[in-house]
Protein backbone atom coordinates (compact mmCIF):
# COMPACT_ATOMS: atom_id res chain seq x y z
CA UNK A 1 0.00 0.00 0.00
CA UNK A 2 1.38 3.09 -1.37
CA UNK A 3 -0.94 5.71 -0.75
CA UNK A 4 -3.64 6.22 1.36
CA UNK A 5 -6.52 8.76 1.53
CA UNK A 6 -8.70 10.03 3.97
CA UNK A 7 -11.79 11.49 3.67
CA UNK A 8 -12.92 13.89 6.31
CA UNK A 9 -10.32 16.31 8.02
CA UNK A 10 -11.70 16.11 11.58
CA UNK A 11 -11.00 14.08 14.73
CA UNK A 12 -11.54 10.87 13.21
CA UNK A 13 -9.53 11.65 10.03
CA UNK A 14 -6.29 13.21 12.10
CA UNK A 15 -6.50 10.15 14.04
CA UNK A 16 -6.23 7.82 11.46
CA UNK A 17 -3.34 9.48 10.09
CA UNK A 18 -1.55 9.69 13.11
CA UNK A 19 -2.01 6.13 13.94
CA UNK A 20 -1.13 5.19 10.36
CA UNK A 21 2.26 7.31 11.06
CA UNK A 22 2.84 5.68 14.44
CA UNK A 23 2.70 2.17 12.59
CA UNK A 24 5.37 2.99 10.45
CA UNK A 25 3.11 3.98 6.78
CA UNK A 26 5.45 6.16 5.09
CA UNK A 27 3.51 6.58 1.84
CA UNK A 28 1.44 9.33 0.83
CA UNK A 29 -1.69 10.43 3.21
CA UNK A 30 -4.07 13.24 1.21
CA UNK A 31 -6.69 14.29 3.95
CA UNK A 32 -9.67 15.89 2.42
CA UNK A 33 -11.60 17.85 4.53
CA UNK A 34 -14.70 20.30 3.28
CA UNK A 35 -14.37 22.44 5.60
CA UNK A 36 -11.81 25.60 5.14
CA UNK A 37 -10.43 24.51 8.52
CA UNK A 38 -7.62 22.47 10.04
CA UNK A 39 -8.88 19.41 12.24
CA UNK A 40 -10.36 21.53 15.63
CA UNK A 41 -12.50 20.66 18.69
CA UNK A 42 -16.05 20.68 18.65
CA UNK A 43 -16.89 20.14 22.33
CA UNK A 44 -16.01 23.60 22.98
CA UNK A 45 -18.53 24.73 20.61
CA UNK A 46 -21.26 24.59 22.96
CA UNK A 47 -19.27 25.54 25.94
CA UNK A 48 -16.44 27.08 26.70
CA UNK A 49 -16.30 28.79 22.99
CA UNK A 50 -20.52 29.36 23.02
CA UNK A 51 -19.75 31.22 26.82
CA UNK A 52 -16.86 33.43 25.18
CA UNK A 53 -14.29 32.36 27.47
CA UNK A 54 -12.39 30.81 24.84
CA UNK A 55 -11.56 32.46 21.14
CA UNK A 56 -11.02 30.81 18.31
CA UNK A 57 -7.01 30.40 18.44
CA UNK A 58 -7.75 27.92 21.25
CA UNK A 59 -9.86 24.87 19.20
CA UNK A 60 -7.29 24.12 17.37
CA UNK A 61 -6.00 20.10 17.36
CA UNK A 62 -2.37 20.22 18.13
CA UNK A 63 -0.18 18.96 14.75
CA UNK A 64 2.73 17.47 15.23
CA UNK A 65 5.83 18.27 12.71
CA UNK A 66 6.78 15.73 10.50
CA UNK A 67 3.20 14.05 9.91
CA UNK A 68 3.60 14.79 6.13
CA UNK A 69 -0.07 14.81 5.90
CA UNK A 70 -1.23 16.26 2.50
CA UNK A 71 -4.26 18.82 3.56
CA UNK A 72 -6.98 19.17 0.94
CA UNK A 73 -9.21 21.78 2.83
CA UNK A 74 -12.23 23.56 1.49
CA UNK A 75 -12.67 20.16 -0.69
CA UNK A 76 -15.55 18.33 -0.74
CA UNK A 77 -15.02 14.55 -1.86
CA UNK A 78 -18.46 13.67 -4.01
CA UNK A 79 -18.06 10.08 -5.21
CA UNK A 80 -16.16 7.43 -4.36
CA UNK A 81 -15.66 5.25 -7.90
CA UNK A 82 -14.39 1.40 -6.54
CA UNK A 83 -13.16 0.25 -10.10
CA UNK A 84 -10.67 2.82 -10.62
CA UNK A 85 -10.43 2.94 -6.50
CA UNK A 86 -10.33 6.84 -6.59
CA UNK A 87 -12.12 9.48 -4.64
CA UNK A 88 -13.81 12.18 -6.86
CA UNK A 89 -13.76 15.37 -5.87
CA UNK A 90 -16.72 18.12 -6.15
CA UNK A 91 -14.43 20.36 -8.41
CA UNK A 92 -13.70 17.06 -10.52
CA UNK A 93 -10.28 16.41 -9.21
CA UNK A 94 -10.09 12.55 -8.64
CA UNK A 95 -7.65 11.42 -6.09
CA UNK A 96 -6.16 7.38 -6.59
CA UNK A 97 -5.88 5.65 -3.67
CA UNK A 98 -4.48 1.75 -2.55
CA UNK A 99 -6.28 2.41 0.77
CA UNK A 100 -9.44 4.67 1.84
CA UNK A 101 -10.44 5.75 5.14
CA UNK A 102 -14.46 7.40 5.62
CA UNK A 103 -14.12 9.37 7.88
CA UNK A 104 -17.01 12.27 6.90
CA UNK A 105 -18.69 12.58 10.63
CA UNK A 106 -22.17 13.51 10.73
CA UNK A 107 -24.21 17.08 10.06
CA UNK A 108 -26.56 18.53 12.18
CA UNK A 109 -30.04 17.43 11.48
CA UNK A 110 -32.77 19.84 9.89
CA UNK A 111 -36.05 18.88 10.51
CA UNK A 112 -38.90 19.40 7.92
CA UNK A 113 -39.94 22.63 9.32
CA UNK A 114 -36.44 24.15 8.74
CA UNK A 115 -35.84 27.34 7.04
CA UNK A 116 -33.10 29.14 6.07
CA UNK A 117 -33.65 32.35 8.25
CA UNK A 118 -31.54 35.26 10.15
CA UNK A 119 -31.18 34.07 13.80
CA UNK A 120 -31.75 30.57 13.11
CA UNK A 121 -28.80 28.30 13.90
CA UNK A 122 -27.56 24.62 14.01
CA UNK A 123 -24.57 24.08 15.81
CA UNK A 124 -22.17 21.46 14.65
CA UNK A 125 -18.87 23.79 13.01
CA UNK A 126 -16.90 26.53 14.17
CA UNK A 127 -18.71 28.77 11.89
CA UNK A 128 -22.04 27.81 13.38
CA UNK A 129 -20.60 28.89 17.03
CA UNK A 130 -18.94 31.57 15.66
CA UNK A 131 -21.84 33.01 13.60
CA UNK A 132 -24.32 32.02 16.44
CA UNK A 133 -21.42 34.45 18.89
CA UNK A 134 -21.97 37.12 16.50
CA UNK A 135 -26.01 37.08 17.10
CA UNK A 136 -25.70 37.30 20.48
CA UNK A 137 -23.17 39.42 21.06
CA UNK A 138 -25.72 42.47 21.30
CA UNK A 139 -26.81 40.99 24.57
CA UNK A 140 -30.36 40.14 25.96
CA UNK A 141 -31.78 37.56 23.47
CA UNK A 142 -34.80 35.43 23.35
CA UNK A 143 -33.87 32.59 22.72
CA UNK A 144 -35.52 29.44 21.64
CA UNK A 145 -33.37 26.09 21.85
CA UNK A 146 -35.24 23.04 19.91
CA UNK A 147 -34.09 19.91 21.05
CA UNK A 148 -32.87 18.65 24.80
CA UNK A 149 -30.23 16.27 23.85
CA UNK A 150 -26.61 16.86 25.02
CA UNK A 151 -25.60 19.59 22.11
CA UNK A 152 -28.93 21.74 22.93
CA UNK A 153 -28.58 21.26 26.97
CA UNK A 154 -25.11 22.41 26.83
CA UNK A 155 -26.04 25.23 24.91
CA UNK A 156 -29.43 26.25 26.85
CA UNK A 157 -26.26 26.27 30.26
CA UNK A 158 -23.92 28.48 28.31
CA UNK A 159 -26.45 30.98 27.72
CA UNK A 160 -27.79 31.06 30.60
CA UNK A 161 -24.54 32.00 31.98
CA UNK A 162 -24.17 34.90 29.49
CA UNK A 163 -27.91 36.25 30.85
CA UNK A 164 -29.89 35.51 27.83
CA UNK A 165 -33.65 34.35 28.32
CA UNK A 166 -33.82 30.26 27.45
CA UNK A 167 -37.13 28.15 26.32
CA UNK A 168 -35.46 24.35 25.95
CA UNK A 169 -38.27 22.84 23.77
CA UNK A 170 -38.44 19.07 23.60
CA UNK A 171 -40.89 16.36 22.34
CA UNK A 172 -39.71 14.13 24.96
CA UNK A 173 -40.95 14.55 28.55
CA UNK A 174 -37.56 15.72 30.10
CA UNK A 175 -34.00 16.28 28.70
CA UNK A 176 -31.65 13.38 27.47
CA UNK A 177 -34.24 11.39 27.37
CA UNK A 178 -33.72 9.15 24.81
CA UNK A 179 -30.05 8.43 26.13
CA UNK A 180 -30.93 8.74 29.78
CA UNK A 181 -34.49 7.75 30.75
CA UNK A 182 -37.20 9.39 32.69
CA UNK A 183 -35.95 9.33 36.15
CA UNK A 184 -32.27 10.57 35.35
CA UNK A 185 -34.18 13.04 32.24
CA UNK A 186 -35.96 14.75 35.68
CA UNK A 187 -32.55 15.48 37.65
CA UNK A 188 -31.28 17.15 34.17
CA UNK A 189 -34.69 18.95 33.98
CA UNK A 190 -34.70 20.44 37.54
CA UNK A 191 -30.90 21.31 37.13
CA UNK A 192 -32.29 23.52 33.54
CA UNK A 193 -35.03 25.06 36.18
CA UNK A 194 -32.98 25.80 38.80
CA UNK A 195 -30.83 28.15 36.55
CA UNK A 196 -33.98 29.98 35.29
CA UNK A 197 -34.55 28.24 31.91
CA UNK A 198 -38.15 27.67 30.33
CA UNK A 199 -39.08 24.02 30.26
CA UNK A 200 -41.34 23.51 27.20
CA UNK A 201 -41.43 19.54 27.75
CA UNK A 202 -43.82 16.94 25.28
CA UNK A 203 -43.69 20.02 22.89
CA UNK A 204 -43.89 19.44 19.07
CA UNK A 205 -42.29 22.33 17.28
CA UNK A 206 -43.85 22.60 13.59
CA UNK A 207 -42.67 25.85 12.24
CA UNK A 208 -40.45 28.71 12.51
CA UNK A 209 -42.62 31.75 12.37
CA UNK A 210 -40.42 35.42 10.90
CA UNK A 211 -40.52 36.79 6.84
CA UNK A 212 -36.56 38.37 7.27
CA UNK A 213 -35.09 37.34 10.25
CA UNK A 214 -37.08 34.48 12.62
CA UNK A 215 -40.00 35.33 15.45
CA UNK A 216 -40.43 32.73 16.93
CA UNK A 217 -41.48 29.06 16.18
CA UNK A 218 -45.13 27.47 16.75
CA UNK A 219 -46.02 24.56 18.29
CA UNK A 220 -48.03 22.06 16.76
CA UNK A 221 -51.07 22.98 19.22
CA UNK A 222 -50.49 26.08 17.35
CA UNK A 223 -48.80 28.43 20.38
CA UNK A 224 -46.18 30.46 19.01
CA UNK A 225 -43.44 30.99 21.17
CA UNK A 226 -41.45 34.57 20.43
CA UNK A 227 -37.72 34.47 19.90
CA UNK A 228 -35.33 36.72 18.43
CA UNK A 229 -32.85 33.81 18.53
CA UNK A 230 -33.57 30.19 17.69
CA UNK A 231 -31.08 27.24 18.02
CA UNK A 232 -32.02 23.63 16.35
CA UNK A 233 -30.08 20.40 18.08
CA UNK A 234 -32.41 17.43 16.97
CA UNK A 235 -29.43 15.43 16.63
CA UNK A 236 -27.09 14.58 13.75
CA UNK A 237 -27.20 12.19 10.32
CA UNK A 238 -23.94 11.05 9.61
CA UNK A 239 -22.29 12.15 5.57
CA UNK A 240 -22.69 9.34 3.74
CA UNK A 241 -24.45 10.63 0.48
CA UNK A 242 -21.12 11.09 -1.65
CA UNK A 243 -20.77 7.19 -1.41
CA UNK A 244 -23.94 6.07 -2.73
CA UNK A 245 -23.59 3.99 -5.76
CA UNK A 246 -20.05 3.18 -4.64
CA UNK A 247 -21.07 -0.78 -3.47
CA UNK A 248 -20.30 0.69 0.22
CA UNK A 249 -23.35 -0.90 2.64
CA UNK A 250 -24.97 2.62 3.43
CA UNK A 251 -27.47 2.21 6.59
CA UNK A 252 -27.36 4.65 9.26
CA UNK A 253 -23.49 5.10 7.91
CA UNK A 254 -21.06 3.30 6.94
CA UNK A 255 -21.47 -0.17 7.59
CA UNK A 256 -18.72 -1.95 8.74
CA UNK A 257 -17.53 -5.63 10.18
CA UNK A 258 -16.06 -5.61 13.61
CA UNK A 259 -12.82 -4.49 12.47
CA UNK A 260 -14.21 -1.18 10.88
CA UNK A 261 -13.40 -2.93 7.68
CA UNK A 262 -16.42 -1.38 5.17
CA UNK A 263 -18.63 -3.83 3.85
CA UNK A 264 -18.55 -3.57 0.25
CA UNK A 265 -14.99 -2.73 -0.51
CA UNK A 266 -11.54 -3.71 -0.28
CA UNK A 267 -9.36 -1.79 1.86
CA UNK A 268 -11.67 0.58 2.86
CA UNK A 269 -12.21 1.60 6.87
CA UNK A 270 -14.67 3.83 8.24
CA UNK A 271 -13.98 5.77 11.48
CA UNK A 272 -15.65 7.98 14.27
CA UNK A 273 -19.38 9.43 13.64
CA UNK A 274 -20.02 8.10 10.43
CA UNK A 275 -18.99 4.43 11.01
CA UNK A 276 -21.75 1.84 11.75
CA UNK A 277 -19.39 -1.15 12.66
CA UNK A 278 -20.38 -4.53 14.31
CA UNK A 279 -19.20 -3.97 18.04
CA UNK A 280 -18.88 -7.53 19.52
CA UNK A 281 -20.44 -6.82 22.64
CA UNK A 282 -23.18 -4.56 21.21
CA UNK A 283 -23.99 -5.59 18.33
CA UNK A 284 -24.04 -3.00 15.78
CA UNK A 285 -23.67 0.98 16.98
CA UNK A 286 -22.48 4.37 15.66
CA UNK A 287 -21.31 6.59 18.35
CA UNK A 288 -21.33 10.05 17.84
CA UNK A 289 -18.72 11.15 20.94
CA UNK A 290 -14.94 12.35 21.15
CA UNK A 291 -13.40 9.38 22.34
CA UNK A 292 -14.52 7.37 20.00
CA UNK A 293 -13.71 9.27 17.05
CA UNK A 294 -9.47 8.90 18.12
CA UNK A 295 -10.13 5.41 19.73
CA UNK A 296 -11.91 4.15 16.22
CA UNK A 297 -9.45 6.37 14.14
CA UNK A 298 -6.73 4.42 15.68
CA UNK A 299 -9.00 0.64 15.06
CA UNK A 300 -9.53 1.47 11.81
CA UNK A 301 -5.94 2.78 10.48
CA UNK A 302 -4.72 -0.54 11.81
CA UNK A 303 -6.84 -2.81 10.32
CA UNK A 304 -6.04 -1.07 6.56
CA UNK A 305 -2.57 -2.07 7.20
CA UNK A 306 -3.33 -5.15 8.29
CA UNK A 307 -3.58 -7.96 5.82
CA UNK A 308 -7.44 -8.23 4.59
CA UNK A 309 -9.27 -10.43 6.82
CA UNK A 310 -6.26 -10.26 9.61
CA UNK A 311 -7.89 -6.78 11.51
CA UNK A 312 -8.62 -6.97 15.16
CA UNK A 313 -12.28 -6.43 16.12
CA UNK A 314 -12.49 -2.91 18.19
CA UNK A 315 -14.62 -3.28 21.10
CA UNK A 316 -14.36 -0.45 23.02
CA UNK A 317 -16.31 0.35 26.48
CA UNK A 318 -18.22 3.81 24.88
CA UNK A 319 -17.73 6.96 27.23
CA UNK A 320 -18.31 10.37 26.49
CA UNK A 321 -19.10 13.59 29.39
CA UNK A 322 -21.20 16.32 29.07
CA UNK A 323 -20.32 19.75 31.10
CA UNK A 324 -23.78 21.82 32.39
CA UNK A 325 -23.98 24.48 34.38
CA UNK A 326 -20.32 23.25 36.08
CA UNK A 327 -22.12 19.69 36.64
CA UNK A 328 -20.16 17.10 35.17
CA UNK A 329 -22.02 14.03 33.60
CA UNK A 330 -20.56 11.08 32.01
CA UNK A 331 -22.14 7.86 30.85
CA UNK A 332 -19.91 4.57 30.62
CA UNK A 333 -21.45 1.84 28.35
CA UNK A 334 -24.45 1.67 26.39
CA UNK A 335 -27.53 1.53 28.23
CA UNK A 336 -30.73 1.00 26.06
CA UNK A 337 -34.51 1.75 26.33
CA UNK A 338 -36.13 -0.13 29.01
CA UNK A 339 -32.43 -0.75 31.21
CA UNK A 340 -33.88 -0.51 35.09
CA UNK A 341 -32.03 2.79 36.50
CA UNK A 342 -31.11 2.60 39.93
CA UNK A 343 -28.39 4.75 42.20
CA UNK A 344 -25.91 3.34 43.43
CA UNK A 345 -23.75 6.29 44.85
CA UNK A 346 -24.75 9.39 46.62
CA UNK A 347 -28.11 10.68 46.03
CA UNK A 348 -30.10 12.55 43.29
CA UNK A 349 -31.17 15.22 44.81
CA UNK A 350 -27.23 16.57 46.22
CA UNK A 351 -26.37 16.29 42.93
CA UNK A 352 -23.78 13.92 43.42
CA UNK A 353 -24.67 10.44 42.39
CA UNK A 354 -24.10 7.31 40.39
CA UNK A 355 -26.90 5.19 38.77
CA UNK A 356 -26.28 1.82 37.40
CA UNK A 357 -28.36 0.61 34.29
CA UNK A 358 -28.97 -3.06 33.99
CA UNK A 359 -30.96 -5.31 31.76
CA UNK A 360 -31.47 -9.26 33.12
CA UNK A 361 -29.53 -8.05 36.07
CA UNK A 362 -26.37 -7.49 33.33
CA UNK A 363 -25.07 -4.65 33.86
CA UNK A 364 -25.21 -2.15 30.82
CA UNK A 365 -24.06 1.58 32.03
CA UNK A 366 -22.99 3.37 34.36
CA UNK A 367 -24.56 7.03 34.83
CA UNK A 368 -21.93 9.66 37.40
CA UNK A 369 -23.02 12.70 37.86
CA UNK A 370 -20.32 14.98 39.57
CA UNK A 371 -19.05 11.89 40.23
CA UNK A 372 -15.82 12.18 37.94
CA UNK A 373 -13.52 10.69 40.23
CA UNK A 374 -15.20 7.31 40.05
CA UNK A 375 -15.32 6.68 36.44
CA UNK A 376 -12.07 4.75 35.88
CA UNK A 377 -13.07 2.31 37.94
CA UNK A 378 -16.92 2.35 36.91
CA UNK A 379 -15.46 1.96 33.61
CA UNK A 380 -13.39 -1.96 34.52
CA UNK A 381 -17.00 -2.72 36.12
CA UNK A 382 -18.33 -2.30 33.05
CA UNK A 383 -15.83 -4.10 31.02
CA UNK A 384 -15.62 -7.14 33.87
CA UNK A 385 -19.30 -7.77 33.41
CA UNK A 386 -18.71 -8.46 29.88
CA UNK A 387 -15.93 -10.33 30.64
CA UNK A 388 -18.07 -12.29 33.06
CA UNK A 389 -20.95 -12.76 29.83
CA UNK A 390 -18.69 -14.01 27.40
CA UNK A 391 -17.03 -16.45 30.11
CA UNK A 392 -20.68 -17.61 31.06
CA UNK A 393 -21.68 -18.10 27.68
CA UNK A 394 -18.86 -20.40 26.74
CA UNK A 395 -19.08 -22.54 29.87
CA UNK B 1 10.09 12.53 29.88
CA UNK B 2 7.90 15.22 31.95
CA UNK B 3 4.30 15.79 31.90
CA UNK B 4 2.65 19.16 31.70
CA UNK B 5 -0.92 19.91 32.32
CA UNK B 6 -2.44 23.04 32.00
CA UNK B 7 -4.74 23.80 34.59
CA UNK B 8 -6.88 26.18 33.33
CA UNK B 9 -7.49 24.54 30.15
CA UNK B 10 -8.54 21.36 32.29
CA UNK B 11 -12.07 20.56 32.51
CA UNK B 12 -11.37 17.48 34.94
CA UNK B 13 -13.55 15.52 32.52
CA UNK B 14 -10.75 12.22 32.92
CA UNK B 15 -10.06 11.43 29.74
CA UNK B 16 -6.50 11.24 30.65
CA UNK B 17 -7.47 9.18 33.55
CA UNK B 18 -9.54 6.59 31.77
CA UNK B 19 -5.87 5.97 29.22
CA UNK B 20 -3.10 6.53 31.84
CA UNK B 21 -4.55 6.09 35.35
CA UNK B 22 -0.69 5.27 37.16
CA UNK B 23 -0.16 8.86 35.98
CA UNK B 24 -3.26 10.62 36.32
CA UNK B 25 -5.91 10.65 38.79
CA UNK B 26 -9.36 12.70 39.23
CA UNK B 27 -9.92 13.27 43.15
CA UNK B 28 -13.14 13.16 45.44
CA UNK B 29 -12.93 17.03 44.90
CA UNK B 30 -13.01 17.03 41.40
CA UNK B 31 -9.59 18.08 40.49
CA UNK B 32 -7.16 16.74 38.59
CA UNK B 33 -3.92 15.87 39.97
CA UNK B 34 -0.66 14.45 38.48
CA UNK B 35 0.46 11.35 40.00
CA UNK B 36 4.41 11.43 38.30
CA UNK B 37 5.35 14.68 36.83
CA UNK B 38 8.67 12.50 35.31
CA UNK B 39 7.00 8.88 34.54
CA UNK B 40 9.23 6.14 33.12
CA UNK B 41 9.96 5.53 29.71
CA UNK B 42 7.43 2.76 30.29
CA UNK B 43 4.61 4.90 30.43
CA UNK B 44 5.29 6.67 27.27
CA UNK B 45 2.57 5.08 24.81
CA UNK B 46 0.11 5.44 27.37
CA UNK B 47 0.64 9.49 28.34
CA UNK B 48 0.68 9.97 24.60
CA UNK B 49 -2.51 8.55 23.67
CA UNK B 50 -3.95 10.75 27.58
CA UNK B 51 -1.82 13.58 25.65
CA UNK B 52 -4.00 12.91 22.48
CA UNK B 53 -7.76 12.23 24.07
CA UNK B 54 -7.48 15.28 26.45
CA UNK B 55 -10.36 17.32 24.93
CA UNK B 56 -8.87 20.75 25.72
CA UNK B 57 -5.16 19.78 24.56
CA UNK B 58 -4.28 20.76 28.46
CA UNK B 59 -1.23 17.82 28.44
CA UNK B 60 2.04 18.70 27.16
CA UNK B 61 4.81 16.54 27.13
CA UNK B 62 8.54 17.50 26.98
CA UNK B 63 11.32 15.40 26.05
C1 LIG C 1 -21.24 21.24 19.70
C2 LIG C 1 -20.68 19.87 19.95
C3 LIG C 1 -20.34 19.50 21.25
C4 LIG C 1 -19.82 18.22 21.50
N1 LIG C 1 -19.50 17.88 22.78
C5 LIG C 1 -19.05 16.63 23.06
C6 LIG C 1 -18.78 16.25 24.39
O1 LIG C 1 -18.91 17.03 25.34
N2 LIG C 1 -18.34 14.98 24.62
C7 LIG C 1 -18.16 14.08 23.61
O2 LIG C 1 -17.78 12.94 23.88
N3 LIG C 1 -18.43 14.42 22.33
C8 LIG C 1 -18.88 15.67 22.03
N4 LIG C 1 -19.15 16.03 20.73
C9 LIG C 1 -19.01 15.01 19.65
C10 LIG C 1 -17.64 14.98 18.97
O3 LIG C 1 -17.18 16.26 18.70
C11 LIG C 1 -17.78 14.17 17.69
O4 LIG C 1 -18.10 12.86 18.04
C12 LIG C 1 -16.53 14.20 16.83
O5 LIG C 1 -16.30 15.48 16.33
C13 LIG C 1 -16.64 13.20 15.69
O6 LIG C 1 -15.52 13.29 14.88
P1 LIG C 1 -15.55 12.79 13.35
O7 LIG C 1 -14.19 13.11 12.84
O8 LIG C 1 -16.05 11.41 13.28
O9 LIG C 1 -16.65 13.65 12.62
P2 LIG C 1 -16.79 15.23 12.43
O10 LIG C 1 -16.14 15.95 13.56
O11 LIG C 1 -18.22 15.46 12.14
O12 LIG C 1 -15.93 15.54 11.13
C14 LIG C 1 -16.25 15.14 9.85
C15 LIG C 1 -15.59 16.10 8.88
O13 LIG C 1 -15.78 15.61 7.57
C16 LIG C 1 -16.14 16.67 6.73
N5 LIG C 1 -16.89 16.14 5.59
C17 LIG C 1 -18.18 15.72 5.55
N6 LIG C 1 -18.51 15.27 4.32
C18 LIG C 1 -17.40 15.43 3.56
C19 LIG C 1 -17.10 15.14 2.21
N7 LIG C 1 -18.00 14.60 1.38
N8 LIG C 1 -15.85 15.43 1.76
C20 LIG C 1 -14.91 15.97 2.58
N9 LIG C 1 -15.15 16.24 3.87
C21 LIG C 1 -16.37 15.97 4.35
C22 LIG C 1 -16.94 17.59 7.59
O14 LIG C 1 -16.96 18.90 7.05
C23 LIG C 1 -16.20 17.49 8.92
O15 LIG C 1 -15.20 18.46 9.03
C24 LIG C 1 -19.66 17.30 20.43
C25 LIG C 1 -20.02 17.68 19.13
C26 LIG C 1 -20.52 18.95 18.88
C27 LIG C 1 -20.90 19.33 17.48
S1 LIG D 1 -8.20 14.76 29.80
FE1 LIG D 1 -7.49 16.89 29.79
S2 LIG D 1 -9.27 18.08 30.45
FE2 LIG D 1 -9.67 15.94 31.00
S3 LIG D 1 -8.95 15.73 33.12
FE3 LIG D 1 -7.26 15.14 31.78
S4 LIG D 1 -6.08 17.02 31.47
FE4 LIG D 1 -8.05 17.63 32.29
Amino acid sequence: MRSVVIAGASLAGFSAAQALRKRGFDGTITVVGEEAHLPYQRPPLSKQFLCGEWDRSRLGLRIADGLKLEWLLDARAAALDPQRREVVLADGRRLPFDGLVVATGARARRPGWWVELGGVFTLRTVDDAQALRAHLASGGRKVVIVGAGFIGSEAAASLRSLGHDVTLVDIDPVPMHRVLGEDLGRACLRLHESHGVHPLFGAAVDAIVGSTSVEGVRLRDGRVIEADCVIVGVGAVPNVEWLRGSGLVLDDGVVCDSTCAALGAERVVAAGDVASWTHPHYGQLRIEHWENAIAQGDAAAATLLAAPGAGRPYAPVPFFWSDQYGCKLQLVGSPRRGDAMRVVEGAMDERRFVAVFERDSQLTGVFLFNSVHRVAAYRQTVAAAWAGLTAGAEA
Amino acid sequence: MKVIVDFDACMSNAQCVLAAPDVFEVREDGMLYVLQEEPPESARARVENAARLCPTQAITIEK
